[in-house]
């Protein structure tokens, strides 16, 4: 279980790095004539076997949003070409389509790994600082204790009550509404940051405060090992399982409050792909019954969420051995 | 007890105090306000005639305290956007949160200890692992996911309303009729939010049930006689109700900020609903009135949730006491 969820996890990375290449359209391009158009099916079969092809999709109706396969129409993929693995005919308007177009005639799929990018390295920076910052916190009140204890425990139980989404909500709102992509990703990053060390920090704080009068500790401080050193080299690493635990919790949590803001408006800029802003195509009911690959997006999300899950699961398991 | 009931209550109110206040001077500060609703050119007088009907006028400090006094007697201002008092707005939207918090509480507690339990108790071979592997795929999809999933589904087959709290044209119906058309609209929004947490439920279910099955009180029973299904139901069930109870404090806070984007993607006419509208329209009064109701939600929740555990967990009762 754990295993198929590293792999996994192993080739959305791939997949993430390697997104121009992989990519078979520019994820800025539109189509004009194929706005909303269904998924292209590859084919190797016409009459015999052959090159892997496409047929060319034809507008039927734009109201409807009715489109044709023409059965003459082969176009045959063209592999390692263009500097993209392989790519349809773009320039003649038969585009592989992997997963569809979307609203403005962009191909889905091109979308989503180039947003992948964004979506999880906000996640993965969120998460390193979350978890830096909760680790920070818990040790010095698990440490110090008495009244520093004290106040810092108040402050990390009184965010803990807080939920969370409105908290993103309401700071995101205190920002302009309409602010560049580069705003937007120090924005949310901050605020996921803000809101997910507390988790971290009281169970730091509880590792810690119980291994503090350990022989180990006490022989360290005998031997002339400073505060700073205690902590660092002693301390923290009692912690390290907790911390690993805590951040493929929060991982999916920043991924999904991203997608979440960006899709109420609140986060990326339309222009630029990330999973959220890609779902604001699904908001359209009546539409989204007809085109159903524009949840592409919830796809990936829920892979990515399921692939961390069981992950996870193999580290707990690791822990109780 | 009195004094955990008295530290608790007054920590609810410290909560709802903080976290209005919080989000009314956030959104005091945040750029642009109310007076952008008077078109690109508006004169300068009109400004400030809306400036000064809202208290805009005055600096941060004394609006603050202005408003904060009148709050506490329960006159939470007016809305800039509906034209109205808060708390007329604001009633209506927190119940109807509170209407879809409850069914799907309630979904989530009673379907997450039934599989939990099922899937715990070690019987039969298919159930368990099936029950297992849903809920595995079923903690992976949040609220956002599963809203929109089940939004696509009722858009496809037509089986249930995709979206809204009432059809179109409802406003004068009968009481009876109008019930009977929010249960109609209730199950979609109320099993997108309930999903994940019925998995989590199931899980602390299945993993309690099936370590208070090893324990001897209930090889006792089962050397007595006692039939299987009892010894499940009325003997090791009752023992494994504490992990649920402890986290369903948390659960309120997860629900909450759940709800949100569920009533975001259903239309669902909700306090997040509501929230989002106002902090758009840099209405600060019902940004305000929002956090208020929401906070005193949470606190009642969590409230709940620790006087079930102390019903459930002697230990914590003592606790408490000492």
């Amino acid at each position: 279980m754990s295993r198929s969820g590293a792999a996994l996890l192993a080739a959305i990375a791939l997949v993430t790095v390697l997104a121009p290449w992989i990519a078979p359209n520019r994820p800025d391009q539109t189509f004009s004539q194929l706005l909303y158009a269904p998924p292209t099916l590859v084919h190797v079969w016409d009459g015999g076997p052959r090159a892997p092809f496409i047929y060319r999709q034809r507008l039927v109706s734009r109201l409807e949003r009715r489109f044709e396969t023409l059965p003459h129409d082969r176009v045959v993929l063209r592999w390692f070409a263009d500097g993209r693995v392989v790519t349809g005919d773009s320039a003649a308007g038969a585009p592989l389509l992997l997963l569809g177009a979307d609203g403005y005639g962009r191909d889905i799929f091109a979308r989503l790994v180039q947003g992948a990018r964004l979506t999880l390295v906000l996640a993965l920076v969120a998460t390193i600082g979350a978890t830096l910052l909760g680790a920070l916190v818990g040790s010095v009140s698990g440490y110090a204790g008495g009244r520093v204890d004290l106040l810092l425990s108040r402050v990390t139980e009184f965010v803990l009550v807080l939920p969370a989404l409105y908290v993103v909500l309401a700071l995101r709102a205190a920002l302009p509404l309409v602010v560049p992509a580069r705003t937007v990703f120090l924005s949310l990053t901050a605020i996921f940051v803000l809101l997910g060390w507390p988790t971290v920090a009281r169970g730091v704080r509880a590792i810690i405060a119980s291994e503090r009068s350990r022989d180990y500790v006490v022989a360290a401080e005998a031997l002339g090992a400073g505060r700073g050193r205690v902590l660092l080299r002693h301390l923290l690493p009692s912690a390290r399982g907790h911390l690993v635990m805590q951040a493929t919790l929060l991982l999916p949590a920043f991924i999904l409050a991203e997608a979440t803001m960006s899709y109420i408006g609140l986060g990326f800029p339309e222009a630029t792909p990330t999973w959220g802003t890609m779902l604001q195509d699904a908001s359209n009911v009546s539409l989204l019954a007809d085109t159903p690959w524009v949840l592409a997006p919830a796809g990936a999300i829920f892979l990515v969420v399921l692939a961390v899950n069981l992950a996870a699961q193999g580290t707990r398991g690791a822990q109780v051995q | 007890m009195r004094a955990f009931l008295v530290r608790r209550v007054a920590f609810a109110l410290v909560l709802v105090a903080c976290s209005s206040s919080a989000a009314f001077l956030l959104t005091r500060i945040a750029p642009g306000d109310v007076t952008t609703t008077l078109g690109p050119f508006p004169k300068a007088r009109e400004v400030a005639a809306l400036r000064a009907r809202f208290g805009l006028d005055r600096n941060w400090a004394e609006q603050w305290l202005l408003w904060a006094s009148r709050a506490v007697r329960l006159d939470l201002g007016d809305s800039f956007l509906y034209n109205r008092p808060v708390s007329s707005v604001l009633g209506p939207a927190a119940l109807n949160t509170a209407i879809l918090g409850v069914a799907a509480l309630t979904v989530a507690t009673a379907s997450g200890i039934f599989f939990g339990v099922v899937g715990g108790s070690r019987r039969g071979a298919g159930a368990p692992a099936a029950i297992r592997a849903v809920s595995a795929v079923c903690v992976s999809l949040p609220p956002l996911l599963s809203s929109l999933f089940f939004v696509f589904l009722a858009a496809r087959t037509g089986l249930l309303p995709a979206g809204g709290m009432t059809s179109a044209g409802s406003a004068d119906v009968s009481w009876g009729a109008w019930l009977l058309d929010v249960a109609w609209h209730l199950p979609l929004p109320a099993f997108a939010l309930a999903l994940p947490i019925a998995a989590t439920f199931e899980r602390l279910q299945s993993q309690a049930l099936s370590e208070v099955i090893d324990q001897p009180f209930v090889s006792a029973a089962r050397a007595r006689g006692v039939p299987a299904h009892a010894l499940i139901w009325r003997h090791a069930w009752p023992a494994s109700l504490r992990p649920i109870c402890a986290v369903l404090g948390v659960a309120i806070g997860t629900l909450l900020s759940g709800s949100f984007v569920v009533e975001y993607v259903t239309t669902w006419p909700g306090l997040g609903r509501l929230m989002y509208e106002a902090l758009r329209a840099r209405d600060i009064y019902l940004v305000a009135g929002c956090a208020a109701a929401g906070s005193a939600f949470l606190a009642c929740g969590t409230l709940a949730g620790d006087l079930l555990l102390a019903a459930v967990d002697p230990r914590v009762r003592e606790d408490t006491a000492a």
